[in-house]
């Protein structure tokens, strides 16, 4: 029991991450229908240019509390993401938006490509440690271990979604969103600045990222600037599986994903009689993934002309 | 007829100097890239071994021998180590210290076996260097066989661990440590109770450890490299629990620390060889070395004796002729830096020495040497 409650834990704070960042993938893909691959990257991006602020920070003022420095760390980067995210949709994908749809996905890849190369360039190649700044309090539930940085996630995690759903259901700007999710041409016509939307749909998108790139490297103590790209490529995954262009569909597939593989590589061993070991947890996330589609092929939420954005 | 060929290209090579023959001996090792730093180093002690060599006069078939180096750079890539190798056996080297990393070592020494040429390398753990069974392939490194058995009968019989879960991170090195240390620990009467994976690539390892958790084990080996085992100790010590980590050289680096922080604290790894101090040579090579070429990387003693080795084997059968000094190798029973070397049938070092270690006040301490095969 106390087992299972810990891999509870553990797929959730997990699915957290995932879904904050593939909100990032469904919310760009709700809009502009352009799967944004430099997405992972941003989250990388929002990790490092953190992590430098903390270092900075360590050495100039070493008696602030750690919480502080944390927040100021994500202070920065966030700004710094949701430029990032800016200059990349004004220069690599508004110039196609009318391209064909293979331009732009040639393009994000491209921008995911230079975003790594210019982080290894700034920080080289090694893994960088994230100090340890945040007191490490662990707590027992029913014989299951809680950090105070896995609370933190969960909560923040929980916080971030449910203000961004409120923010597209009741702002004028989440129905500018979700009309530009419909129609961009009709949206337009209704004197919708289409443009304006776009942009404040990878801003958005990109401060989440930012805000999950600071939790992964606080969480795991790492930083690299290969991080982004499995990282995003899980959060993609999670995002489809959910139904991509859909909020709720990002965050369940999100969490499912990060539950299926804790639950996956904890018990897939035990369950084949040791046939099977935790080398394949990918391989069965990825079999429910196929799964899925196969049944529902727009994902678990997805529904053509729901609510999008 | 292949050996005649050769041996008359050697003949046409060895220049004269002032009367003397000059032999070629090779050395390859990464001089460029983020490895130069450690292909220098091997390049420097076997070019200091070679100096005091021709400086106490050398003397093969009656005939005054001056040795002179060739260093290539294989930058520690397979590809170039094959053209470099191959460069190597064309100048008509008769015989190769290196090369440096296992990867380079294993596709260059295909070409040195099929031309007849000697190679010792100062450094290559991979089990599969000297597995091809190749004539010419020699090692004065312990081998990641000895240092994986090392480490499972270690946990059982010195850390007392009853209960030992094994992770790897699924890649040559990781996988290979792993399986011998789960040969060593179920042959020294310990229970192998979880064998987990993860990849290299991997930095959350929650839902594997809780399932080892599940299971209390003593002791946790991971065989894999240290941007995996940082923060594999960290997420035990959040699961809270009590077994010890242990792992290889690939997780005995200052950067381990560095990731791990107060984590690391109370680790166990092991490194193959023994630390400098503890080398029946070492604080003279130390002083000597430093004098001359700076301070030591890593494996200048290994490359130094390997030098020696090869030259020793030389003098025994009188000629600088691979065809002829290359059946007196096996024979080789030599006193060097590093220790006492004497190869196996297949050209590894016998007895090789693995020194463990534990991260005691943040730093990597020597708790002990344990020689292989004991």
């Amino acid at each position: 029991m106390d087992i299972f409650l810990q891999q509870l834990i553990n797929g959730l704070v997990l699915g957290s991450v995932y879904a904050l960042v593939a909100l990032g993938y469904t919310m760009v893909y709700g809009i502009l229908e352009l799967i944004n691959f430099a997405h992972g990257e941003i989250t990388m991006m929002g990790a490092m240019v953190a992590l430098a602020v903390i270092g900075a920070l360590a050495l100039a003022a070493p008696g602030l509390p750690g919480v502080l420095v944390l927040g100021a760390g994500l202070a920065v980067a966030i700004p710094v993401c949701v430029a990032l995210g800016l200059l990349i949709e004004r220069v690599a994908y508004r110039p196609l938006r009318h391209a064909p749809r293979l331009a732009p996905l040639i393009t994000a890849i491209g921008v995911s490509i230079i975003l790594q190369n210019i982080a290894m360039l700034i920080w080289g190649k090694q893994y960088i440690p994230f100090p340890a700044i945040l007191p490490q309090a662990r707590h027992t539930v029913y014989g299951a271990s809680i950090t105070n940085v896995q609370i933190a996630i969960l909560l923040l995690a929980t916080g971030i979604m449910l203000t961004l759903i409120l923010v597209v259901r009741k702002t004028r700007l989440g129905r500018a969103m979700r009309a530009t999710a419909q129609s961009r041409q009709v949206a337009s016509l209704m004197g919708v600045d289409v443009n304006r939307v776009i942009a404040a749909t990878f801003a958005i998108g990109s401060a989440l990222a930012a805000v999950a790139g600071v939790m992964v490297s606080a969480y795991y103590g790492l930083a690299h600037y290969y991080m982004g790209f499995l990282l995003g490529l899980k959060a993609f995954s999670a995002a489809v599986l959910g139904g991509i262009g859909n909020l709720a569909g990002a965050m369940l597939g999100g969490l499912l994903l990060g539950l299926i593989e804790s639950f996956g590589a904890g018990y897939i061993g035990d369950l084949t009689g040791g046939f099977l070991g935790s080398n394949y947890q990918d391989v069965f996330a990825f079999f429910v993934l196929i799964t899925v589609l196969v049944f529902r092929p727009s994902g678990l939420l997805g529904v053509r002309g729901g609510e999008r954005a | 007829m292949a050996a005649a060929l050769l041996t008359a290209a050697c003949g046409d090579k060895a220049q004269q100097k002032d009367g003397d023959q000059v032999v070629l001996i090779g050395q390859a090792s990464p001089l460029t890239g983020p490895q130069a730093h450690l292909g220098k180093d091997n390049e420097n002690g076997a070019r200091m071994a070679l100096d005091e060599i021709n400086a106490a006069g050398l003397t093969l078939g009656g005939r005054k021998v001056v040795l002179e180096m060739r260093s290539e750079d294989d930058a520690a890539d397979p590809k170039t180590a094959t053209t470099v190798a191959q460069k190597l056996v064309d100048e008509g080297v008769v015989g190769v210290i290196g090369h440096l990393n296992s990867g380079a070592t294993i596709p260059a020494s295909r070409i040195y076996s099929s031309n007849g040429i000697p190679q010792i390398s100062p450094s290559a753990t991979a089990v599969a260097y000297t597995a091809a069974g190749y004539k010419t392939a020699f090692r004065v490194m312990t081998n990641d066989a000895q240092q994986g058995s090392v480490l499972g009968n270690y946990a059982v019989t010195r850390l007392g661990a009853k209960k030992i879960a094994i992770i790897d991170d699924r890649t040559a090195y990781g996988q290979g440590l792993a399986d011998e240390v789960e040969k060593a620990v179920k042959a020294a009467g310990g229970d192998v109770v979880a064998r987990e994976y993860t990849s290299d690539r991997s930095t959350d390892f929650m839902a594997i450890l809780t399932s080892i958790k599940g299971k209390s084990p003593d002791l946790v080996f991971f065989g894999g490299m240290d941007p995996q085992a940082a923060p594999m100790i960290k997420q035990m010590k959040q699961l809270g629990m009590k077994a010890k980590f242990l792992g290889g050289d690939g997780a005995q680096t200052p950067t381990f620390i560095e990731l791990a922080g107060a984590s690391a604290e109370g680790a166990l790894a092991s490194n193959p060889g023994l630390p400098l101090d503890a080398m029946p040579g070492g604080t003279a090579f130390k002083a000597r070395f430093e004098a001359k070429y700076g301070t030591i990387q890593n494996y200048a003693p290994y490359a130094y004796d390997a030098m020696h080795v090869l030259i020793a084997a030389m003098k025994r059968a009188d000629s600088s002729d691979p065809a002829k000094y290359l059946a007196e190798l096996p024979k080789t029973d030599y006193q060097g830096v590093t220790g006492h070397i004497r190869f196996d049938a297949k050209g590894d070092l016998t007895g090789g020495a693995v020194t463990l270690y534990q991260v005691k006040g943040g730093t990597w301490q020597p708790l002990e040497t344990v020689q292989s095969g004991q």
